[in-house]
This record gives C-alpha cells, structure tokens and sequence, in this order.
C-alpha cells in the first residue's frame, strides 16, 4: 500500500500545545498543561495515519492543533507546502478549504436550529461566489455521496439517528473539496452496527475525492481496519510510529505492547490463553509530567536511564520510528 | 459452576412499557433468564435493546410514571421482587443484590467522603456500629486494589482517578455480601488498559467470593473474556443465548451472527471490508407482533413478518429467537 514516491501533504515537526494554568487571586499563571509536547509526524498524500491513545494523551489536541484551531505554541505544520505554524487566524481562512475536520459528538457538532441543507451549505456561503441555486444542487450532491436521502435536507438534525448526522457532518466536511480531513473520534458515539458503516463510508470517500485522513481513535481495532500507518501517543508524546502490520504484529514500545494486549479480543478461546501485560497504576497529570521517559512510572521493562534522560524519537528501523532506550543500543541492526 | 444448582434469581416474562408524549415505548418484551449462584452471565446489546432497562425494573429502580412493569415475575431470595413492600425491595437494593453502574463519575455523591459512601449500607443493611463499619470499609477497599486504604478512606471522589472510581464503586457493591452482583457497562467509560485492570479484578473477586454476576455491555470483546453464559439482546427482548465459547464458535441467530462480523478484529486477518448490518435498531412503537430484527436481516422470509419468532431450544443450553435454521440453511420445522 505504501508507495515510497509519495510526499507527505502535511508535516508536523516538533509541535507544542501548552495551556496555561491559572490559580490563586491574582490567576498568576502557576504551570501549564503540556498536553501537546513535541510532536513531529508526516501524512503522505492519500494514506490514512491513525492516530491513538488513552484519554487525555493528547491526540484531539493535537488534531485541532495541526488544523491550527489553536494558536500552537511552537513548532511546524506544513500542509500542501504551505507553513502554517504562526499564521494568524484571519489569513488562515482562506486556507480552510482545503483543511476540514469531523468531530466527534455528531450532536453536538451540529447546529440544532439550521436544517441539514442550511449546515452542508454554509461553507458554500462563506468561502464561494455560487449562487442560491447551484449552492442546493451541490448540497444535494453531497447528501448523495454520503448515502443521505435528498428528500430530507429541509429536516434539522435531532430528526436523524446518530449515525446519520455523522454522515452530516462529513457532507459539511466534504463540502469545499478539502485535501486533507482530520478525523476526531468519528465513530466513538456510535453504536457497534452503526460504526461500520460510517467507516466504510470513509473508505469510499477517501477513493473518491483522493483524501487524506488523521484518523484519530481510541478503539485499536478500528484504526487496524482504516489506518496505512499509525502513530501511539502517550502524554503529549508520540511514542511509536509505524506501519499498520509492523505495529500491530510486532510493536516495539511497552505502551503499545501493552495497549494492544489491553484490548479484548472478540474469541473467548484467544482471550482466556492470551497473557496481558496489565499496566499498574494511572497516567500522570501533563501538568507534572514524570522526570525522564514520560512511560516510565509504568512501564514493565524500566530501566535507570528511563528515569533520568529522555529517549530519543528516531527511526530504529526503516519506517519505523519509536521513543524508547531498549532500542538505544548500537547493535539494533537486527530486522 | 454446579450444574443442575438452583438459580439464584430467576427472571420469567419480564415486560417493562415506558409512557412518552409520543406513545408506549415497549422496552422490555417477555424477557426470561436465569443466573446461577457463582456463574458470570453477560448481557450484550447495542443502545435501546433493553438490557439497561432489563436489570433496572427487575430491581425497582425505573420512576413510574413513565416506566410500567407490566408483568412478569422476578424469584429471589424465595420472593417475588415484582410483588414486595418498597421497603423490603430497600433492604434486597445493595444488600443481597449489588449494583455497579456505568458511570463512576456521576453515580459518586461529590459531597461525600467514599468512606462515608462504603459504610452507609454496611450501616444501613448490616447495622454494623461506626468503628465496624470503618474496618470493614478498610478491607474493602483494599480488597478492590486501593493503595493505602486507611488513607483513603477520607478522600473526597474528586481525588480519585477513573478508574479507581470504579473500584470504589464495586467496593460499595460488595460490602454486604451480595448473591447477585449487576455491573451496568462497568468498563464503558474508562480507558483500555484501565478495562484491563477492572476486568481482572472481576475475575479475581468472583473467585474469591463465589457471587453471581450479570455483565452488561455492548463490548463483544469483554464478553469473550469474562462470562460463562451469555444473552443478547435485540428490540427488548432476548435473541439468543448461549454458553461464552458455543455463543461464538457457533451462532445461530442471523443479528449475532452480523455483529460478529462486524467489529474489526486486533489479531489474525484483517478483513479488506468491514461486513454492515444495513439499516437502523428499532424503536418498538408496541408489542412485537413479528421479528424486530427482519428489516436489517438477510435470511428473513415471510413468517419473519407476521409472528414473532419464540426462543426455539437449540441443545446444549442453547436457544436462539429466529425461524431460520443456520444448520440447514431453511425455515426451522415448529
């Protein structure tokens, strides 16, 4: 699947998401939350990077952060060769088009008082010249792509079930032609019938229109069904990076051996013989993070080192990238 | 498990109507099971299939109006649960039956001290004196896992993590020493490893104690590694039911069957297309009069539409609601 021509459409490198911490009477700023904390990662043209992790690691900030929903505190986000790391807010705009996002709460992501023609028509409204009429017939196209009956645009959003107001949701998202569609947890509101289909809706979108998605999921299995490459953050921190069936075959950091020993798996044969690595103990505060390897008040091969110096993130092996000192030693020529 | 020991608690016919502004909403159809003393049973379903509901009116804890529990019968404890005194039901509640909810967050009083919320049934149930119930809250809590549990004990459940909540939560379940043990999706709002962590101690305490436990969740998954029996749930009422290793190895009911496929796998082959099951739950307007799953269903044929299929017995401790025999491929002969 992995073409070694293809570019990347959007590269991150070394992206901080800080938010402040005020308390006390004056709100004097005390600390901050490092909740994205040096990040670099690049999504190739046409490939899906699925991007997991427990909550409260990082990743929807880091989402909204590469999109620049937020005003990052430091690093580099590169998407269709344009840098867009301190852009202002206001120049920004006319790159919106090509940069889109789905969210998560499909109910609360949708407007309660506009029908479903006036929320897939708005980016029409805001970013093109159409007039009225070719604005509904696009509307109408859109509704069709994404499997929602035309009959039902003058409808408002609490009329659907939840799986079709996602697909609401991606319509709008689709709407100005993006290249590249972040996607937040598209289907953890969704029941386990419903998530397919969304899923698979994606597939066919991204075939179509040639897109480029940031899957972002907590549900491993899921993102071993969509994703060509997948990412494992943990604390702000990507702590491996690799290719679908190398991460899930053969995963080099703890975490994600870890992580993918954690999930159930649907075989009561396989999932009574399987011995679990279970993890003790909670994640810190990313306000506090531990000193050393963020992993390593948990981690199950901890070392002294892990304590005191921070692992590198590097490529151990050719595409694979991990942040770890197990794979620190010279002699690593092995695979 | 002993084979052949009677059950526990023995659920026939159950019916549960809520009255909305839109009409009746049947949420409970002629649901009938029975638990085993020490046995795991699992209780799958998506949203909206009844199983919340399910536990909830067995147990007297659905606000009525709207909730009617229209009939059936709950046997515990040589009693009818359907037919006692609010009070007696008071003192089965978090005494012999125990109940674990799915949101740890929210099902804590904040203004509280989680000694104070462990010791309350002890007080109430058990009329253990103060001191008492304060070691006996100290063990509990350290035989859920809580580091430091005399410490603790005065923390508020603020200071707790997801996870540790949820210990707590089972800690309170547990401290009368019920026979029965509901856990509502226990592991549903926290994070896969912390599910890991939950999921063990379950097994661990229900060895150690010899409680039964109903498991309620969406999650296929969980249900493949901790329960014995399990039931799934469609439309209100029970579909098929069947021992954990013969449910998966074996099927019979076309909605398992599509939920099986449905759900991406972590191991072995990685399907190219993930199989769908067309089409939305139903929302059961009125008493099922054919099969609620025939509209989503690829084997359905006409009988499916006119009569609600009944759980044919399928041997083994196997039964499954559906007129289409799997095993040869037309409609079953009944």
């Amino acid at each position: 699947m992995l073409d070694e021509g293809k570019k990347p459409l959007v590269s991150v490198k070394d992206l901080r998401m800080h938010f402040p911490i005020h308390a006390g009477l004056l709100r004097r700023r005390v600390g901050e939350v490092k909740a994205v904390d040096g990040v670099s990662f690049d999504v190739m043209e046409g490939e899906t990077l699925g991007l997991v992790g427990e909550s409260g690691c990082g990743k929807s900030t880091c989402g909204r952060a590469v999109l620049r929903l937020y005003d990052i505190t430091s690093g580099s986000i590169t998407i269709d060769n344009r840098e867009i790391g301190p852009t202002p807010q206001t120049e920004l705009r006319e790159m919106r088009p090509t940069m889109q996002m789905v969210f998560q709460d499909p109910q609360a992501s949708l407007n309660p008082r506009m029908t479903v023609e006036d929320i897939i028509k708005e980016p029409f409204d805001e970013h093109t010249t159409l007039n009225d009429a070719e604005k509904r017939e696009k509307v109408a196209e859109l509704m069709d792509a994404v499997g929602l009956n035309r009959k039902f645009a003058k409808r408002y959003p609490q009329a659907f079930s939840g799986g079709q107001r996602q697909r609401i949701g991606i319509a709008r998202a689709l709407a100005l032609n993006p290249k590249f569609i972040v996607c937040d947890e598209p289907i953890a509101a969704l029941d386990v019938s419903i998530q397919a289909q969304v899923v698979n809706l994606l597939e066919d979108l991204q075939q179509q229109f040639g897109l480029t998605y940031l899957f972002i999921s907590h549900d491993l299995s899921m993102v071993r069904h969509i994703a060509t490459r997948v990412a494992v953050m943990y604390l702000g921190k990507i702590v491996e990076l690799a290719p679908r069936e190398g991460l899930y075959a053969d995963p080099l950091h703890p975490y994600t051996k870890a992580l993918l020993s954690a999930v159930p798996e649907p075989d009561p044969s396989l999932a009574r013989a399987t011995q679990r690595v279970i993890l003790k103990g909670d994640v810190p505060s990313p306000s506090n993070p531990p000193e050393g390897c963020n992993f390593c008040t948990r981690c199950p091969s901890v070392m002294d080192i892990c304590k005191r110096v921070e692992p590198e993130y590097r490529e151990v092996h050719p595409g694979r990238f991990t942040a770890c000192h197990l794979y620190n030693d010279t002699n690593d020529t092995v695979g | 498990m002993p084979d052949g020991a009677l059950p526990v608690l023995e659920v026939q016919d159950l019916k549960t109507v809520f009255q909305t502004r839109g009409g009746e909403v049947h949420a409970v159809n002629d649901v009938s099971f029975s638990l085993k003393p020490g046995e795991l049973l699992g209780v799958v379903g998506e949203s909206g299939s009844g199983k919340s509901v399910t536990m909830m009116s067995l147990l007297g804890l659905l606000p009525s109006p709207p909730a009617d529990v229209r009939g059936g019968s709950v046997q515990f404890d040589g009693k009818d649960l359907l037919h006692v005194s609010q009070e007696e039901l008071r003192s089965v509640r978090g005494g012999k039956i125990g109940f674990v909810f799915q949101d740890p967050m929210t099902s804590l009083n904040p203004v509280y001290n989680v000694g104070f919320q462990i010791m309350e049934p002890l007080r109430k149930h058990m009329g253990m004196s103060k001191r008492e119930a304060a070691a006996r809250a100290q063990d509990l809590l350290e035989l859920v896992g809580i580091p430091d549990a005399a410490q603790r004990l005065n923390d508020f459940p603020h200071q707790f993590s997801g996870g540790m909540r949820q210990r707590v939560m089972i800690a309170i379940a547990l401290a009368c020493d019920p026979q029965v043990l509901i856990a509502d999706e226990p592991t549903t709002a926290l994070d896969v490893t912390i599910q890991a962590q939950i999921l063990e101690l379950m097994k661990e305490l229900r060895d150690k104690l010899g409680m039964a436990v109903i498991w309620i969740t969406h999650d296929l998954g969980v249900i493949a590694g901790i329960a014995d029996r399990v039931m799934v749930m469609y439309g209100g009422q029970v579909v098929e039911h069947a021992p954990v290793h013969e449910l998966f190895a074996n099927p019979q009911h076309p909605y398992t069957r599509a939920l099986l496929t449905t759900i991406p796998k972590i191991l072995g082959e990685r399907a190219a297309r993930l199989t769908i099951i067309e089409g939305q739950p139903p929302i059961m307007g009125a008493a099922p009069t054919s099969c609620p799953f025939r509209d989503r269903c690829d084997v359905a044929f006409d009988r499916c539409a006119v009569e609600n299929p009944p759980r044919f017995d399928l041997g083994n401790g196997h039964d499954a609601a559906c007129f289409y025999d799997a095993r040869t491929g037309g409609p079953r002969d009944a």
